[in-house]
Order: C-alpha cells, then structure tokens, then sequence
C-alpha cells in the first residue's frame, strides 16, 4: 500500500502539464540523440547538463527532463543500429546483429517498431522493478556507514574496472587519474588547498561536468575528425511502417526474459546497459539454440537485445538511486546532474525528499508510454535525423558544449580544461583505457576520501575498522571478486563481431 | 608495444610527482587521523602500480593517426584553445562562425559548404540559446556598441 501512496504523490507531481510538457520535450531530444550515430545517452545527456543547469529549472523539473532524454536516447539508439548497422551508442551494438540483416530483407519498418515494443516492455518492467526494489535497498542502505561506503565505492570501481576494459591495470589506472584530479582543490577536512599550484582557478577544484563534457563529447568530436566521418555512410531504405502484430506476440517470452536479465545486469555496478543487452541476446540465442536463426535477421534477435538493454538503463538507476553509486557511464552522468543540483542520492534521499524519488519513477513510466507512443508512428521523423551529415552535427555538438560549459561559469579557463579532457579522453580511448571509471573517480573521490577519513576517525585509525561488519567484508569480497573474475571470464564473455557486409 | 610502454612510464612519473606533491601538502594542527595527504598518496601509489604494468606488459599499439589526419587533428586543437579565448572578449557569432567551419571543413574538406555551416551554425545557435533558452550571450564584442552611443 505504501508503494501505491508513493506513486500517487509521484504522478501528482508529474502529470502537472508542465512537468508533462518537459518529459515529452525529454522524450522527443532524447531520441534524437540516441538516433544520432556518435552521440550516445552518456555524451548526450553530459552536454545537455550545463544547459539545464543554467535554465534554473526546479530540481524535480530539471530531472524529470534529463531522465526522460536518457531514456528516449536508449530507444533512439536502435533506429541508427537498423538501419544503418552503425550503432548509436554501445548498447545498441547487439540490436546490429539481427537488425540490420532484418532491414536488408526489406523488413525495416517491422524491425524498427518491434524493438520499439520490446525497449518499452523492457523499460517498462524495469521501472516496475526500480520501484518495489528501491526502497528495500534504501532501508538496507540505512546500515551504511562510513567503512561499509568505502567499501561500497571501492566495490564500484572494482566491478567497472573489470567489465569495461580488456586490461585490469588500464582499468585501474583510469580509477587512479579520476580519483587524483578528485583530490584538487580545498580540502573538506581542513580547508586548504591541496594539488593546485597557486592558480586560483584550481582552488573550487575541478567541475565534474567539464571532464565529462570533455571526455565524453569533445572526445568524440576528435574521433570523428580522424575517421572523417566516414561512418555516415548510406543505409538501407524504409519504405512503409506497419505494427507486426505476430512478430510481437512470437517475441513476448523473449522480451520478458531479456528484460528480466537486462536489469539484474544494470543493478550490477559497474555492468550497465551493454552487458545488459550482450547477456540477453547471448541467452536468448542459446535459448533458441542453433535453428533459431540468430544473426540472420530474426525478429526475436531484434526484440531480445533492445529490451535487455531498455531494462538495464532502468536497473541502473538503483544502486544510483539508492546508494549514490552509479552502474554505467550514463547513470555516472544522471550521478553528475543530481550532484549539480544539489541532490545527494542515497537512503536519506527517500525520506527527506520522497517527492523527489517518486516524482523521477513516475515521470519514468510516463516519459515510457510517450516513447512507445512517439517511436510507433514517427519513427520516420527520427530517420530522416539520420541524414543530418556529420560535418554539420560534430561542430554543432562542439559548439553546444562550449557554450554549455561556458554558461556555468562564464571561465575561459573552463573551456581549456574542457578541451585538455578532449584531448586526453582521446588519447586514453586510443590506448583502449576506458573512461567512465575516470569521470566515476571525479565525482565519488572526495566521497571516498570523506568516507576513509571518517571510519578512522570513528575507530581512531584502526585500519581493521575497515572489515569489522559482515556488510562490509561482503563488499570486500565482492569487489576483489569483481576485479578479478572478468580475467578469467574473459574468453567466455568475449563479444560477436558486427555483420559486415 | 610502444605507445603502452610510453604512456605507462608517463603515468609511473606523473604518479611520483602527484605523491610528492602531496607530501608538501600543508595539514591543520586539528587533523584527523588520516589526514590530508594519505588518500592521494595511496591513489597515487596506486597508479604509478599500475602505469608499472603496463611498462612491463604493454598490449598491441593501436593505430595512431598519420600525416593529414595528425594535422587534423592538431589545427582542431589549437582553434579550440583558441575559441576558449575569443568567445569572451569577442562575443558568440564571429568566433563561433570561423570556429565551427573550420571544424566542418575538417570533416569535410568543401570550403563553401564549410563557410555556409559555420555561418548557419552561429546563428542558429545563437537565436536557440539566446531567445528560446534564455542564456545570457553577446553576439558582438561589448565596446563595438558602447562607443557609438
């Protein structure tokens, strides 16, 4: 009964017009961008940031927007998958298996609104999930204390390590920049300055939304100059859009099992929506065994990564939620905004500011139904997005972003630390040293330092402190397991090549 | 080989000096128990690990970029740290202009095109940011209409 008092408080804030109006408009750009090949949920979602910020929206307002543009790019990003077997962001990269060779058959409109259904069946029970799930975890969080919460960060940036790169020491390295560059500025305990060197511009530390806009956006932007936009190239043609009502009936276990394991893979930390997505199309295949056709363009090969995928962006927001722990690169980014904001996620945040929460969960099912809703029959509108050429969409985002960080500070010293982080997200992404766990240590550092200093002020420098709960071993055990498992799991997870023609 | 081995042994320095620097960081008489300095000391402990790992076993060079692209991408660079300055002093529309043709131009090397995108570009984003979204950005340098009156 709680629940339902919960939702009802949510939907009474999110279903005022305008609320309404900022989740479509949310829907509707978030779809855009996920359609957009080169710009994902997380670079999408990082240089709308600054933007919103300075909109000076109300703290509901301003999330309800940004969630609704994270889930309408997590749609957006099979259009560019099927069509043009270029996937729009990572997750997306399983729906090319099955989508694209679908689209060659002349089935494009039946692919496309199939992955719609199943991204909303996915995103639909994982938002159900999200809100029985969350305020258990809460109560649990409730426990934590300082020694359980390092644990906790340390568990985060174990299990990312481990899954996003091919390299444990590249991992951990990328961890230790972010952390480091945490660490500049004053510091919490005594006031002073730490790491800047005498410029004023380092006393207030560094801004989280500059590195990320940096290393998410400006990043891609080089990326794009050296590949001189070679990947827009000439997909296939949509020619007339019909419901496939028996391909969706066909799919309904696919999708309710692919969901299922979508968002216990986005609850992980660290594992977020691709291994969501790779994990539900990896079990559905073996599911429909070697005559199921897989990889040839069958529907089910379309429904089962889109709904894994939809679902695990919801399953991440529950250890965000509920920790202040993020599982992917985006929800780092959704970790970013609420901080902006000056919201701190976590158990507290269910009791003091419910209004908060449920206000997010409602807006979610409805940003939801408004996705399935505006995916269904404009899908036409978003693929002639597609034709937007690149040598007018990566100056354009350059110049979104500069005027984004700009607008925060009004700093050209902003704007130089925007463009190093460019450079330097570039460099690492080259040497295939992942960058999420480098944005993750700027924004939980001080939090992880806080939470250190703090236990061995409450045990008076006893390090065992560290280990004295059974919560926190747990932790431990699970953070050392998380680092060390994907090293020998590595040839099991390894991940299918695209189609290529 | 190379490009780990290079990287690896900048981060094993950078993380020496970040550890150093962090011995020189001043502490409080009202300090807790751990103090200021052991977290990043023990990141940077941590990293100089890590960039040592990858000194001993680097993974396969990636393929840098040669030639034209290193060009590319280096003017791409440097009109950035340009922009980053102009746009202040020199208000939203010219620097954005020059700016994103440049960078279309990088992509797509048609000057006309490039030249029309970069003047489209500025002005759309300008009336999109400045009247739809209410951001508070000159299109022209401040004293060029100050003087006048």
């Amino acid at each position: 009964m709680e629940i339902l008092n919960n939702l009802a408080l949510g939907f009474s804030i999110a279903l005022s017009p305008y609320t309404l109006m900022l989740a479509v408009a949310g829907c509707f750009i978030g779809t855009i961008i996920g359609a957009l090949p080169g710009l994902g949920p997380s670079n999408g979602v990082a240089i709308l940031i600054p933007i919103t910020f300075t909109l000076g929206l109300d703290a509901t307002s301003a999330l309800v927007l940004m969630t609704s543009v994270y889930y309408g790019a997590m749609y957006g990003g099979r259009i560019s998958s099927i069509l043009l077997n270029i996937p729009g962001d990572e997750p997306a990269l399983m729906t090319t298996l099955d989508g694209y060779p679908m689209a060659k058959q002349g089935k494009a409109g039946n692919a496309l609104v199939l992955s719609g259904v199943a991204s909303f069946v996915g995103a639909f029970l994982a938002t159900i999930g999200l809100l029985l799930l969350a305020p258990i975890l809460a109560r649990v969080a409730y426990k934590f204390g300082p020694a359980e919460y390092f644990a906790l960060y340390l568990l985060a940036f174990c299990t990312l390590g481990g899954m996003a790169s091919n390299n444990q020491a590249k991992a951990a390295l990328a961890s230790c920049i972010g952390l480091a560059i945490a660490m500049i500025g004053l510091d919490n305990n005594s006031g002073l300055p730490r790491f800047t060197f005498g410029n004023l511009h380092l006393m207030d530390g560094i801004d989280f939304l500059v590195a990320i806009v940096g290393l998410f956006a400006i990043a891609e932007v080089f990326f794009f100059i050296e590949g001189k936009g070679k990947s827009s190239s000439i997909g296939v043609k949509l020619d007339k859009v019909s419901i496939p009502w028996r391909e969706i009936f066909l799919s309904k276990w696919t999708m309710l099992r692919a969901s299922l394991v979508g968002f216990i893979a986005g609850i992980l930390p660290g594992a977020g929506a691709s291994l969501g997505s790779f994990l539900a199309y990896m079990s559905e295949k073996s599911i429909a065994g070697k005559n199921g056709g897989f990889g040839t363009g069958v529907p089910k090969g379309v429904a089962a990564p889109e709904s894994g995928n939809n679902a695990a962006a919801g399953g991440a927001l529950v250890p965000m939620l509920t920790l202040g722990v993020p599982g992917s690169g985006t929800t780092a980014v959704l970790l970013a905004l609420l901080m902006t904001l000056n919201i701190t996620p976590g158990p507290t945040l269910f009791t003091d500011r419910p209004e908060v929460v449920w206000g997010l969960i409602a807006s979610l099912l409805i940003a939801n139904v408004v996705l399935l809703l505006m995916n269904v029959p404009m899908v036409k509108i978003f693929v002639r997005v597609l034709q937007v050429p690149a040598w007018v969409l990566l100056p354009g985002v350059t110049m979104i972003s500069f005027v984004g960080i700009y607008s925060l500070s009004g700093s050209y010293f902003d704007l130089l630390l925007m463009v190093a982080f460019g450079a330097l997200g570039y460099i690492l992404r080259k040497l295939d040293i992942p960058t999420v766990p480098v944005i993750l240590g700027i924004l939980l550092g001080r939090h992880m330092e806080d939470a250190l200093r703090r236990a061995m002020v409450l045990s008076d420098g006893d390090l065992t402190y560290l280990f004295s709960s059974p919560i926190a071993i747990g932790l431990w055990i699970a953070a050392v397991a998380g680092f060390i498992a994907p090293m020998f799991l590595r040839g099991l997870l390894a991940r299918p090549q695209r189609v290529t023609d | 080989m190379l490009s780990d081995r290079i990287f690896g042994l900048v981060a094993v320095l950078v993380a020496l000096a970040y550890i150093a620097s962090a011995t020189q960081v001043q502490t409080s008489f009202l300090s807790d128990p751990v103090g200021p300095k052991a977290f990043p000391m023990l990141v940077g402990a941590v990293a100089a690990l890590c960039g040592l790992y990858m000194v001993i076993k680097p993974d396969a060079d990636p393929q840098w970029p040669v030639g034209k692209t290193l060009l590319a991408l280096f003017v791409c660079v440097v009109v950035l740290v340009a922009y980053a300055y102009a746009l202040k002093p020199l208000g939203f529309l010219i620097p954005t202009a020059i700016t994103a043709a440049i960078l279309s131009y990088q992509i797509s090397p048609r000057p006309t095109t490039a030249i029309i995108t970069g003047i489209g570009l500025s002005i759309g984003l300008f009336v999109l940011f400045k009247y739809a979204l209410g951001l508070g950005l000159f299109p022209f340098p401040k004293d060029w209409f100050a003087n006048g009156a």
